[in-house]
C-alpha cells in the first residue's frame, strides 16, 4: 500500500518535471541552446496567473489564457532582443545570455511581486474517486499528466503535420540549408519561443498547482531538473522529455523512500549519468551520425 | 490584423502587470499610523548612565536578493524601523543605518562587512544568515567591533568571539525547547522529523532535539534546497511509521508544503514548529485552515494586542505592505538593545571602535542589563553571547497565534 | 636576437601584466589607499581568475562544456581546511600551512577529477555538459553528509548518509576540534590566505595552463577540439589528452579552493553550488574562449562589478543581470567588431592568440 502512495508521489512529480521538460525540448530541439531563463518564465507565468486570480478576480481559465498570452510574448520578446543578435555567434555566447535573462527575470520578479511567497490557490483541485487521494495521487498530478499528454499529441502532430512544424524540422536539421529552401529561420525560432513560452506558462500554473508557493526563485531548481529530465530522455524528442520527466520522478521518490531522503537528488543524478553512459543519447535521443 | 493582436496582447501583458503592481501599495492605509512612538518604546530596566552621546553607525548585513531574501529583508526592515523611532525621540542618541546584500553567502558577506567598514560602521547588526554569520563575526572579532545578530543561531556564531551576541534562541536551546514541550505536552507521542539536511540552522535544532527524545522518534525525513518543492514521500512515510507529532526545524516556506501535502492525503497529526515558522499565516493567500491547530515555538507573534507590537506592526505594514514575521521582530529589537546598552554604558561616538566594542561587550553582559522587547520580556545575555529568554508556544487557532 | 613568436609574446606579456598589476594593487594597498572592502576582493579575485584559467582549458581550449567546475573548488577548498586546521600543531607557520593545503587540496580534486573524467570524457556535446552538472551536484551532496573532527588520535571523518548522525558521534576527546559539521559547513577556519599567496597562485595557474597549451600535448588537445576524426585518425590518444586537460583543470581549481576557503572563518558546502559553476563558466565566455588573458580580465572585472553596483541597493543584481546581457550582445556584435577593427589596425598574427 505504502509503495503506491510513494509510487503515486513520484508520478505526480515526474508529471511536472515532464511538462517543464516538453517546453525545455522544444526549444533545444529547433533553436539548438539551451535556455536556462525556461524556468524563470515559468515563474512569471505562475506570478501572471496568480495576479489575475487574486486581484483581477477572473476565472481560472481566462487566467490561464492570460498567463499564457503574457509569457509568449516575454519568451517572444526576449527572443528578439536578447537571443536573435546572437544567431552567428557560438552557442556559448547565446548560454550565457540566457543566464542573463535569467538574472533578469528573477530580480525583475523581486522588485515586482517582493520576496515574501504567495500562496497559489491550485487551479487543478476537484474531488477524487475513492481512496485516490489517501494514497498520494492527488486530483493535480491527474489534470498535469492529462495535460502533458494533450500536449504531447498535439506537439508531435504540429511538427510533424503542418506547414511550420515542416520548417521547424527543417530549421532544426541544418539553418542554412533550411534558408537555402525559402524558409524564414529568424520567425521559425520565434514561433519556436512563443510556442515554448506558452507552454512554459502551463507547466508555472500546474507546478504553482502542486506545490502552492511561489517566490521569484520558484522556477530555477525545477528548471534544471527538467533540463536533466529532458536530457534523461533525449534532449529534442517530444515523447523523451515526457518519460524523461516521469522517470526522474518517480526515481526520486523511491530514492527517498527506500534508500536515503539526503542523498535523493544526488541518486537521482547518478542515475542519469549511468544512463547516459550506458546510452549516450538519452532514453530516445536520436544518434546522430558523425560527419567526416 | 497581427497588429491589432500584438496590441492586443501587449495591453493584456500591461494590464496585468499593472494590476500586479497596484498591490504592493500598503493596504494598511486606515490603521492610524503612530505618532508618538517614545511612549511605546521598549524600557531599558538598566540604570541610564545619561552621559551617551552622538550619532553612531550601524551597519546591518543580510540577504537582499536570492533565496533568502525574505529573511534578511525583514530583518533589515525592522532594524530601520527602530532607528526611525529612535531618531524621532530626538534624544542625544542618534543612528544612522545602512544595510548591505549578502546573499546568504559567506564571501559576499566579509564584502559586504568591509563596505560597511569602509562607511564608517561602529556597531554591527548581522548576518541574518548562519553562514554568513560565522564568516563575518570572525573578521568583527579581529577588528572589534560590536556584532549583535538578530537570526544567525548557531552557537557556531558566537564560539570563541566575546563581542559576537544573538537576539534569537540558539539552535540547541530551541532544539531542547522544544523536546521538552513535546514530552510535558505528548508524553506517548511518536515523533517523527523532517529537517532540511543542507541547512545549518535547521540541521542544529533537529541534532539538539533528537538527543532529547531519541526513543520517541520513529521517523526522521530530510530534503535539500534542491529537493523542496516535494515532501509527499516524506509525510507519507512519517504517516506510515504511525508518527502523531511531526516537528518541523524549518522555515515556513517549505512548511506550507508539508501542511499541503499532508492534507491532500488526509493525514492529521500534531505539527509542532520552530521559530522560522513565524510568518506562515502572513504570506499573501495562504489558506488559515492548513495551519490550525499548528504549535509555533515562536518569540513573537503579530497578533499580540500589547501596544509595543501593535505600535510596530502598523508601522511595519505602512512600510512594507504586510505583517512583520519574527525575522523584522528580531532585528528591531537588536537596534533597540544596543540602543539600552549604549546609554548604560554610557558610550559617545567619538570613542575608537575597540573601546565602544569593549563598553557595549560589558555593558551587555552585566549583571543588572536586561532588555524587554518584541521578543521576550527581561531578556538578558551570558558572556558566550547567547540570549536567555521564554520560548513563547502558540497554536494556530482559526488563523491567529492563541497561548495553549 | 632571435626573433619571438607572437604567441610567446603574448604570454610574457600575460605574466607581465599579472605581476605589473600586483605590484601596483601590492604599493597601493601598502600606501593604504584601498578600502577595505577593496581590500577583501584581492583574494577571492585571486581564485576565481585561477578557476576561470583553469575552466577556460576544459572549455576553450579542450572544447567541451562542463558545468560542475564548482565541485571541484568545493573539494580542494574543504581538503584545503581540513589539512590546515589538522596541522595547526604541527606546523605552527601559516604560509606553510597554506602551502601545503593548496597541495592537498589540488591533489584531492585531481583525483576526483580522475574519478568523474573517466567517465564522463566518453560523452560528448551538451550530454557531457549535463553530467558534468550531475557530478557537481553529487559532489556538493556528498560534501554536504561529511563530519570530520581532528584530536590527538587524528583525524575522525564520518559520512553521514542517514542524517541521523551529528559531531557527537566523532567521539572524540574532548579537547578535539570538529572541522567540519555537515551542513553546518567548516566553522573556526584560520585565515591563512594573503593576496601574495593568491598572486602566486595565478602566476602558477598560468605557467602552467600557457605551457600546456604551448606544448606538444596542448596542439594534440586543440587538433582534438577541432576535429576529433582527423586527430584519431593521425594518432593521438583522444582519451588521454582529453583527460589531460580535465584533470590538470580540477587540480588547479581545487587549488584555487584551497585558496579560497582558508580566506573566511567559515564555509558552507552550499556555496559550491550550480550558480558558481555558471558564474565560472561566464567569466570564461566573456574573456574568450581559449584566450587565457581574457579569463584573467573577465574574472576581475565581472568579480568587482556587482560590488561595485552596491549603491543601487534593491536594483544591484538587475543591473548586473543587464550589463551581462549588454556585454554579450556587443561582443558579438558584426558591425563593432568591425568598427574596432577599422579602429585597430590588424597586425600579422593577431587573431591567432587561441
Amino acid at each position: 500500500m505504502v509503495f503506491f502512495s510513494y509510487l503515486f508521489s513520484g508520478i505526480s512529480l515526474g508529471s511536472v518535471y515532464a511538462i517543464i521538460a516538453l517546453g525545455y525540448t522544444m526549444v533545444y530541439g529547433i533553436a539548438k541552446m539551451l535556455n536556462f531563463a525556461h524556468g524563470d518564465i515559468i515563474m512569471v507565468g505562475g506570478y501572471i496567473c496568480y495576479c489575475s486570480m487574486s486581484y483581477l478576480g477572473l476565472p481560472v481559465l481566462l487566467s490561464v489564457l492570460l498567463s499564457m498570452a503574457v509569457c509568449t510574448v516575454l519568451g517572444v520578446v526576449i527572443e528578439g532582443l536578447a537571443y536573435k543578435p546572437l544567431r552567428q555567434a557560438s552557442s556559448l555566447a547565446v548560454l550565457i545570455t540566457a543566464i542573463g535573462v535569467s538574472y533578469f527575470l528573477q530580480n525583475a520578479a523581486q522588485l515586482i511581486w517582493g520576496v515574501t511567497p504567495k500562496i497559489f490557490t491550485s487551479v487543478a483541485s476537484f474531488p477524487m474517486p475513492g481512496d485516490l487521494n489517501s494514497l498520494g495521487l492527488s486530483s493535480e498530478a491527474v489534470v498535469t499528466i492529462a495535460s502533458c499528454l494533450i500536449i504531447m499529441v498535439a506537439l508531435t502532430l504540429f511538427v510533424n503535420k503542418t506547414k511550420m512544424g515542416k520548417a521547424m524540422r527543417a530549421c532544426s536539421e541544418d539553418k542554412g540549408a533550411a534558408q537555402l529552401m525559402g524558409i524564414n529561420v529568424n520567425k521559425t525560432i520565434s514561433l519556436t519561443f512563443a510556442i515554448g513560452s506558452a507552454l512554459a506558462a502551463v507547466a508555472g500554473v500546474l507546478l504553482c498547482s502542486n506545490y502552492n508557493t511561489l517566490i521569484p526563485t520558484t522556477g530555477s531548481m525545477p528548471g534544471i531538473k527538467a533540463f536533466t529530465a529532458a536530457v534523461f530522455g533525449g534532449i529534442g524528442s517530444i515523447p523523451g522529455a515526457f518519460l524523461g520527466g516521469l522517470l526522474l520522478g518517480i526515481i526520486e521518490s523511491m530514492a527517498k523512500a527506500y534508500i536515503s531522503t539526503q542523498l535523493a537528488n544526488a541518486i537521482v543524478f547518478a542515475v542519469l549519468i549511468v544512463v547516459l553512459l550506458v546510452k549516450p543519447t538519452g532514453l530516445l535521443g536520436k544518434a546522430v551520425p558523425e560527419k567526416v | 490584423m497581427k497588429k491589432t493582436l500584438a496590441l492586443m496582447l501587449a495591453l493584456a501583458m500591461v494590464f496585468a502587470l499593472a494590476a500586479c503592481g497596484g498591490n504592493s501599495a500598503p493596504a494598511a492605509s486606515e490603521a492610524p499610523a503612530e505618532e508618538a512612538p517614545a511612549a511605546d518604546a521598549p524600557a531599558a530596566e538598566a540604570p541610564a548612565a545619561g552621559e551617551a552621546s552622538g550619532t553612531f553607525k550601524i551597519g546591518g548585513i543580510g540577504p537582499m536578493t536570492g533565496d533568502a531574501a525574505q529573511y534578511g529583508i525583514a530583518a533589515m526592515g525592522g532594524a530601520q524601523i527602530a532607528v526611525d523611532e529612535i531618531n524621532a525621540l530626538g534624544g542625544p542618541v542618534q543612528f544612522e543605518f545602512q544595510a548591505e546584500d549578502d546573499q546568504a553567502v559567506a564571501d559576499n558577506a566579509v564584502n559586504a562587512y568591509n563596505t560597511l567598514k569602509d562607511w564608517g560602521m561602529q556597531i554591527m547588526v548581522g548576518a541574518v544568515t548562519t553562514g554568513s554569520c560565522v564568516a563575518v563575526a570572525s573578521e568583527a572579532y579581529t577588528d572589534r567591533i560590536f556584532s549583535l545578530t538578530p537570526s544567525a543561531s548557531s552557537t557556531d556564531v558566537t564560539a570563541g568571539k566575546d563581542n559576537m551576541f544573538q537576539m534569537c534562541f540558539t539552535d540547541p536551546n530551541q532544539g531542547k525547547a522544544g523536546a521538552e514541550y513535546i514530552t510535558s505536552n505528548f508524553p506517548e507521542a511518536k515523533i517523527a522529523v523532517i529537517y532540511r539536511s543542507d541547512d545549518a540552522y535547521s540541521v542544529g535544532i533537529r541534532d539538539a532535539f533528537a538527543d532529547q527524545v531519541k526513543d520517541s522518534i520513529v521517523y526522521e525525513g530530510t530534503f535539500t534546497v534542491d529537493t523542496q518543492t516535494d515532501f509527499s514521500v516524506q509525510v507519507a512515510a512519517a504517516q506510515a511509521a504511525g508518527a502523531d507529532v511531526v516537528y518541523l526545524p524549518i522555515y515556513y516556506q517549505p512548511a506550507t508544503v508539508i501542511l499541503t501535502q499532508a492534507k491532500s492525503i488526509g493525514y492529521a497529526p500534531t505539527f509542532v514548529g520552530v521559530d522560522g515558522m513565524d510568518g506562515i499565516l502572513d504570506q499573501e493567500g495562504f489558506d488559515a485552515s492548513l495551519a490550525e491547530g499548528v504549535l509555533v515555538m515562536s518569540p513573537f507573534s503579530a497578533s499580540s494586542t500589547d501596544d509595543l507590537t501593535v505600535s510596530f506592526v502598523n508601522k511595519f505594514q505602512e512600510a512594507h505592505g504586510q505583517l512583520p514575521n519574527q525575522f523584522a521582530a528580531d532585528g528591531y529589537d537588536c537596534v533597540y538593545a544596543i540602543y539600552n546598552a549604549i546609554q548604560a554604558a554610557g558610550v559617545t561616538a567619538d570613542m575608537s571602535n575597540a573601546e565602544i566594542c569593549d563598553a557595549l561587550v560589558a555593558a551587555f553582559t552585566a549583571d543588572d542589563f536586561s532588555y524587554s522587547g518584541l521578543t521576550g520580556e527581561g531578556m538578558t545575555w551570558s558572556t558566550v553571547g547567547e540570549v536567555t529568554k521564554l520560548p513563547m508556544a502558540f497554536v494556530i487557532t482559526d488563523g491567529v497565534y492563541v497561548k495553549p | 636576437m632571435k626573433k619571438l613568436k607572437t604567441t610567446t609574446k603574448i604570454d610574457f606579456a600575460t605574466y607581465a601584466g599579472v605581476t605589473l598589476a600586483f605590484l601596483l594593487v601590492y604599493a597601493l594597498q601598502q600606501g593604504g589607499s584601498l578600502t577595505n572592502a577593496m581590500k577583501s576582493w584581492l583574494v577571492p579575485i585571486c581564485s576565481f581568475i585561477v578557476m576561470a584559467v583553469s575552466l577556460n582549458l576544459v572549455v576553450g581550449i579542450s572544447g567541451e562544456l562542463s558545468l560542475g567546475h564548482a565541485g571541484f573548488m568545493s573539494v580542494g577548498a574543504f581538503s584545503g581546511i581540513v589539512t590546515a586546521m589538522s596541522l595547526t600543531n604541527a606546523i605552527p607557520s601559516g604560509p606553510v600551512r597554506l602551502l601545503l593545503a593548496i597541495l592537498v587540496g589540488a591533489v584531492f580534486a585531481a583525483v576526483t577529477g580522475v574519478i568523474v573524467g573517466v567517465p564522463v570524457l566518453r560523452l560528448r556535446g551538451d550530454y557531457l555538459a549535463i553530467v558534468t552538472l550531475a557530478f557537481g551536484q553529487i559532489i556538493k551532496d556528498l560534501i554536504n553528509c561529511l563530519i570530520v573532527g581532528y584530536d590527538s588520535h587524528g583525524l575522525h571523518i564520518i559520512f553521514n548518509l542517514d542524517g541521523l548522525r551529528s559531531v557527537s558521534d566523532l567521539h572524540m576527546e574532548e579537547t578535539g576540534v570538529a572541522i567540519i559539521k555537515g551542513a553546518q559547513g567548516a566553522v573556526g577556519v584560520p585565515k591563512l590566505s594573503s593576496f601574495f599567496a593568491g598572486y602566486l597562485l595565478v602566476m602558477v595557474a598560468l605557467v602552467i595552463v600557457l605551457n600546456l597549451v604551448r606544448s606538444r600535448t596542448g596542439r594534440a588537445i586543440m587538433a582534438i577540439r577541432d576535429n576529433r576524426i582527423a586527430a584519431e585518425s593521425v594518432g593521438i590518444n583522444v582519451t588521454k589528452y582529453r583527460l589531460i586537460a580535465f584533470v590538470t583543470s580540477a587540480a588547479l581549481a581545487g587549488a584555487a579552493g584551497a585558496l579560497f576557503g582558508l580566506n573566511y572563518g567559515g564555509l558552507l558546502s552550499s556555496r559550491f553550488d550550480f550558480n558558481t559553476s555558471i558564474l565560472v563558466l561566464v567569466y570564461v565566455v566573456l574573456g574568450g574562449l581559449g584566450n587565457i588573458w581574457g579569463s584573467v580580465i573577465a574574472a576581475t572585472v565581472l568579480y568587482i562589478l556587482p560590488e561595485a553596483l552596491r549603491g543601487f541597493q534593491d536594483y544591484r543584481m538587475l543591473l548586473y543581470a543587464v550589463v551581462l546581457i549588454l556585454v554579450m550582445l556587443a561582443t558579438n556584435n558584426e558591425q563593432l567588431k568591425a568598427l574596432l577593427g577599422r579602429l585597430i589596425p590588424k597586425r600579422k598574427g593577431a587573431k591567432s592568440n587561441g
